[in-house]
């Protein structure tokens, strides 16, 4: 499948006190044509700000120290999102890729009336539109994630909190983008609601053909709906696989540590692994790998080399010694060999 | 010490209403918001009783009932059988973990201070090497070791599941014979929730608490509890025994989020595009009869108007649903 948008060796500091702060390290990833992609990350990993490099919105003190973002058009050559200039930015910008913040209690404007907010941005992004095209486009769009058209008139207040998330994407919608970035879209919702808008998201996918680069912590939840499936750690992209592999064959010890810590809806009880520690102080790392004072299959080596991403099976990456023989003398340990992993 | 399985806490139709100050529009009174309507349930001793729901279904207003931060509009609380008001001596046996560790503890003492403040409050410790002593064991008591080391920190110095850990051993700090742990892990990253549920797993077993666990996800409630209450828009609606609530749910709203949350086993996406179930209804005006009939697949022209009793589905397991009438308890 051909990519649509593509990070390579993309590293974001946070340039504060005396020493910058590693958010984002040396991250390469590809996001395909009309795919799910999803980030999984704990609190800190740099998933959002990842995304937020890729949208062009990050602020001082956090920077682009390396690394290039490449959009590739349906037609035509692939540009770097990171050297456009303000011209082309608002060109890319909701055209191209638009963004579904977390809570849409704040990226709606309360004295703004829903009809008004999706007018606003199609007038600032399209200004071949005549009026009544926008008011079609506006009831058309708000009908299709599912909110009443006689809702136009309502200010964000006046809907509940799954009504304005379907706001929110409804806007992102607008221009018809290529890709979506949903940063925790459903992460202050009641599961029956997220359950609802995940399935829209999935229905409108089916149809518009966007790609989305879907953010949470949440593990399971990505399982059930991403295509693909990449894991942050402490800045750096510890694997990225189809969703059925990294569920099946996680292939780095902490997708196979956070894969056995959440509790199963079905089966017997099985005893839980976990993973030991609390997740690492981005201005204190450890030297060598990141996760291995944490990690249940550490050796020597892991306190000295960090590993680079690499491809263990096709199709499924990961940054682990493991997986290097050079480095890690023994045999790959069955849990994450692809063999017997699966739960 | 209180014998394993007996009755520690009960609630008895216990209601909550809140009023708003009559701020309103030329100064009339607003209506109440109905937040709990006749809940009925009990703890008991190195028993965990999970309570699920979603956000506003009234699960916090229930636990702050049970600690009796505030009091019910009507019905009761019982401590081993008898009615004790808001006293110290209530809060030396009920203590309570809340949601939010970063709110919860004084950001300007140390940990030390926030142990050795109960000791002494409720007579637990009197001199300072017996305070010394006391909070060496409890911080050892949730695993946060070298004491010495924590101790002496603030609580910005810690992670937030060590900050849990430190309102873990504060609420241990009085020997209560009952904790309320109000969503303790929902504020916690993924791979640190787990410790900190072995840890009130533990303490349960081990110090014979009756523990009510409440939460939002019922994965989790089926995992460390051994009974599961449903909560829905105010009401208890189901409640047994954990694994047969999650496996084979009577009431419709627990069929409802059984499916909703998020399951990775379950291989194919979800397909059922398109359908809004809805959201909870207002607690100012909730619905009448049952109040999820609106929401509901299976509802019968009866469910409008009728409230349901609780029907005995199977032993130690009943639901509030008029699908289960002929079953029914009270009838």
């Amino acid at each position: 499948m051909s990519r649509v948008l593509s990070m390579r060796g993309l590293s974001v500091d946070y340039l504060t006190g005396t020493s910058p702060v590693h958010a984002v390290d040396d991250v390469t990833l590809d996001l395909r044509r009309g795919e799910i992609l999803g980030l999984a990350g704990e609190s800190g990993s740099g998933k959002s700000t990842l995304a937020n490099a890729v949208a062009r919105l990050l602020r001082p003190p956090a920077m682009v120290t390396a690394g290039e973002v490449l959009y590739h058009p349906a037609d035509g050559e692939p540009v770097d999102v990171l050297r456009m200039n303000a011209k082309a930015l608002r060109r890319f910008r909701w055209r191209e890729l638009s963004v579904v913040f977390q809570s849409a209690m704040n990226s709606l404007n309360p004295v703004a009336t829903l009809g008004a907010q999706i007018d606003d941005t199609l007038r600032a992004h399209d200004n071949t539109l005549s009026t009544s095209d926008r008011q079609d486009r506006a009831t058309e769009l708000l009908r299709r994630v599912g909110i009443s058209a006689d809702r136009a008139r309502s200010y964000p207040h006046e809907l509940s909190g799954g009504m304005r998330q379907r706001a929110a994407i409804a806007i992102a919608l607008a221009l018809n983008p290529e890709i979506i970035i949903m940063d925790e879209p459903t992460t202050a919702l009641d599961v029956v609601v997220q359950r609802d808008i995940l399935a829209e998201i999935s229905a409108l996918r089916a149809e518009y053909g966007f790609a989305v680069v879907f953010i949470t912590h949440d593990l399971s939840l990505l399982l059930s709906i991403a295509d693909r499936i990449a894991v942050m750690y402490a800045g750096r992209m510890v694997e990225v696989g189809a969703a059925r592999d990294v569920h099946d064959a996680p292939s780095h010890p902490y997708t196979y540590g956070l894969l056995h810590s959440f509790p199963r809806l079905r089966g017997p009880r099985e005893e839980l692994l976990g993973i030991p520690g609390t997740p690492p102080d981005l201005r204190d790392l450890p030297p060598g790998c990141p996760f291995h004072p944490r990690c249940r299959f550490a050796v020597d080596a892991c306190a000295e080399r960090t590993p680079s991403i690499q491809e263990v099976h096709s199709g499924q990456f990961a940054a682990c010694l493991a997986h290097d023989a050079g480095a890690y003398h023994g045999p790959v340990p069955v849990e994450l060999s692809g063999e017997g992993s699966g739960r | 010490m209180t014998e394993h399985g007996a009755e520690v806490l009960t609630a008895e139709n216990v209601t909550k209403h809140f009023t708003a100050s009559r701020g309103g529009r030329f100064g009339r009174r607003r209506p109440p918001v109905r937040a709990v309507e006749d809940v009925s349930l009990s703890l008991s001793a190195g028993r965990i009783t999970a309570m699920v729901g979603e956000s506003g279904c009234g699960k916090s207003t229930v636990a702050r009932l049970l600690a009796q931060i505030y009091p019910p509009t009507a019905g009761r609380i019982l401590l081993h059988g008898k009615q004790i008001g808001r006293t110290r001596d209530y809060r030396r046996q009920v203590q309570m973990v809340f949601q939010d560790p970063f709110a919860s503890l004084n950001p300007f003492h140390k940990v030390y201070y926030h142990l050795a403040r109960p000791l002494r409050l409720h007579g637990h410790a009197r001199t300072r090497a017996e305070v010394d002593e006391q909070v060496a064991a409890l911080l050892e008591r949730v695993s946060l070791t070298p004491v010495e080391q924590f101790a002496h920190k603030l609580p910005h110095e810690l992670s937030g599941g060590q900050r849990q850990r430190v309102a873990i051993a504060r609420a241990l700090a009085v020997r209560p014979v009952a904790l309320i742990a109000d969503e303790p892990v929902s504020m916690l990253d993924v791979s640190i929730r787990l410790g900190v549920l072995r840890l009130l797993e533990q303490l349960a077993r081990e110090e014979n608490l009756a523990l009510l666990y409440i939460t939002h996800d019922i994965a989790s409630a089926r995992y460390f509890a051994d009974d599961i209450l449903v909560m829905y828009a105010g009401q208890l609606i189901e409640q047994g025994p954990a694994e047969r609530v999650t496996d084979d749910p009577a009431h419709p709203y627990t069929r409802l989020l059984l499916s909703a949350a998020p399951d990775p086993d379950r291989i194919e996406a979800p397909a059922d595009a398109g359908t809004d179930h809805g959201e909870p209804p207002s607690l100012i005006s909730p619905p009448s009869g049952c109040r999820f009939h609106p929401r509901c697949p299976v509802a019968l022209p009866t469910c409008s108007t009728v409230v349901p009793g609780r029907a005995e589905v199977a032993d130690a397991h009943w639901t509030s649903c008029h699908l289960y009438d002929e079953a029914r308890v009270d009838a």
